[in-house]
């Protein structure tokens, strides 16, 4: 109980601060446009080719899009050096992790409504396979980048280089989810495979890693 | 006098406060406190005193907790500092508030994170600071440094802390501020909280102080009831 209460604060505020600023919106919102439209003008794929490079693409661009915004999201922590009033409160530590998480996913989401239209008018789209489970992989794979990408946000937040630190730990970490991602978000938009053991590849990506980060965040956020 | 400075705090003055266990604290090569054995009684109002680099801030993060000492023990309010981080208030040359945040969304944020401390209202704290005539609902960033040194002061009172760490709070403050501040702090060791105030400014603690502690190298070199009279700390912050 404690420990939701806590969430819906940190929540609260994380909003707040992203409504007053639109640090992580805009530039998660410019970057991927500009990827798309690069991609657009690099490939002109014709619309059998476009459900099967459009996965891979769209993804691709979330993904850059997502590191522009966790790069920023425990750096307003540090402004003013509210980390460390943070971490004096005797709230959940893991209450801390899940706001932002959350808070990062639904920025994230927010990015993805906006965006999927666009994408399905450049790529001239149109889904084959099922789109409840198209939605299925954007919510598991969404969380997948958000989770490892706040985590390990928060692991290089000290470091001088963080903005580098971020995607050359990340992207590796990813690959798996990614993989899965793409080849899923495909099997949906070409409807030849079924795209249900990619998706379950996902979901346990997500258990496993939500997991670790949960047991691994409290002596991140202590470390000196 | 507001409830915030009445008897509400637990500290036993027959116990100290703050027990300093031959700690000594290193970065890299360079030890920022060394061999540093000391107590704090509790309920008493302590000057922290001291050069640039004589380790006055490691200290004081290293009994709020958010530092660990690299050889020693420190016991705050009779446990381990980051057992009792509820229990202890702490500001830093650091503001540690949302600029983009209003003064009282900062205070209720901060205040919801010690749901198991004593409720101070945000009206009240702002109060305590000299605060009041200024409108809560403009965000930190529309405030002098002065106003956001005293709302620092503000949020580091939210829980009704028992140990009340202070790095600096005088920096920046007009006079008139500086007098209620020092006096706030004397009402809250009055009733019954420890209170340690590193600052550069002597005259601020006058009166008020019970004791004047001179650090120097990572140690304590002083301490003694009355002000000391070297004025080596005209100099302000930037220390480890």
């Amino acid at each position: 109980m404690m420990l939701a209460r806590a969430v819906g604060l940190h929540l609260r505020k994380d909003f707040r601060l992203e409504w007053r600023s639109k640090d992580a919106i805009n530039s998660m919102l410019f970057f991927a446009l500009l990827v798309l439209v690069i991609f657009t003008f690099s490939f002109d794929p014709l619309a059998e080719e476009s459900r099967l490079i459009a996965g891979g693409i769209g993804w691709v661009a979330m993904l850059f899009a997502t590191v522009v915004a966790l790069n920023q999201s425990w750096a307003r922590e540090l402004r003013d050096g509210v980390l460390d009033a943070l971490r004096l409160a005797p709230a959940p530590p893991n209450a801390l992790f899940l706001g932002k998480v959350i808070a990062n996913f639904l920025f994230v989401a927010v990015i993805e409504a906006v965006i999927t239209p666009i994408f399905v008018v450049f790529y001239n789209l149109r889904v084959i396979g099922s789109g409840w489970q198209l939605l299925a992989v954007a919510a598991l794979g969404t969380w997948a980048l958000v989770i490892n990408g706040t985590f390990f946000s928060a692991l290089s937040i000290r470091t001088r280089n963080r903005e580098l630190m971020l995607p050359l730990v990340l992207f590796p970490i990813s690959l798996p989810a990614l993989l899965s991602m793409v080849l899923a978000t495909t099997n949906i938009l070409t409807g030849e495979r079924a795209p249900f053991d990619w998706i379950k590849l996902l979901a346990v990506y997500d258990v496993v890693f939500t997991t670790v980060c949960l047991l691994l965040f409290e002596t991140i956020l202590n470390a000196e | 006098m507001t409830e915030l400075s009445t008897s509400v705090f637990e500290s036993s003055t027959s116990t100290p406060a703050v027990v300093l266990d031959s700690i000594s604290k290193l970065f890299g090569r360079f030890a920022a406190l060394h061999d540093l054995t000391a107590t704090f009684a509790a309920g008493r109002l302590y000057a922290l005193l001291g050069e640039n680099g004589a380790g006055k801030t490691t200290l004081l993060r290293i009994l709020a907790g958010l530092a660990k000492p690299t050889h020693g023990r420190v016991q705050a309010l009779g446990a381990e500092p980051q057992n009792v981080s509820g229990r202890i208030g702490y500001m830093a040359h650091a503001m540690l508030l949302y600029d983009e945040l209003t003064a009282r969304e900062n205070l209720e944020y901060f205040r919801g994170l010690y749901p198991d401390r004593p409720k101070v209202s945000v009206e009240e704290l702002l109060e305590e600071v000299n605060l009041a005539q200024v409108d809560p609902n403009r965000r930190v960033t529309a405030y002098s440094q002065g106003m956001k040194q005293r709302l620092a002061l503000a949020r580091a009172l939210i829980a009704k802390p028992e140990l009340l760490l202070l790095d600096e709070p005088f920096s920046n403050v007009d006079s008139k501020s500086i007098s209620t501040m020092s006096a706030l702090l004397a009402r809250l060791r009055d009733g019954g909280a420890t209170v340690i105030v590193i600052t550069h400014q002597i005259e601020a603690l006058a009166g008020n102080a019970d004791e004047w502690i001179t650090m120097r190298a990572g140690t304590i070199v002083q301490r003694q009831r009355s002000i000391p009279s070297a004025p080596m700390m005209a100099v302000r912050g930037g220390e480890r």
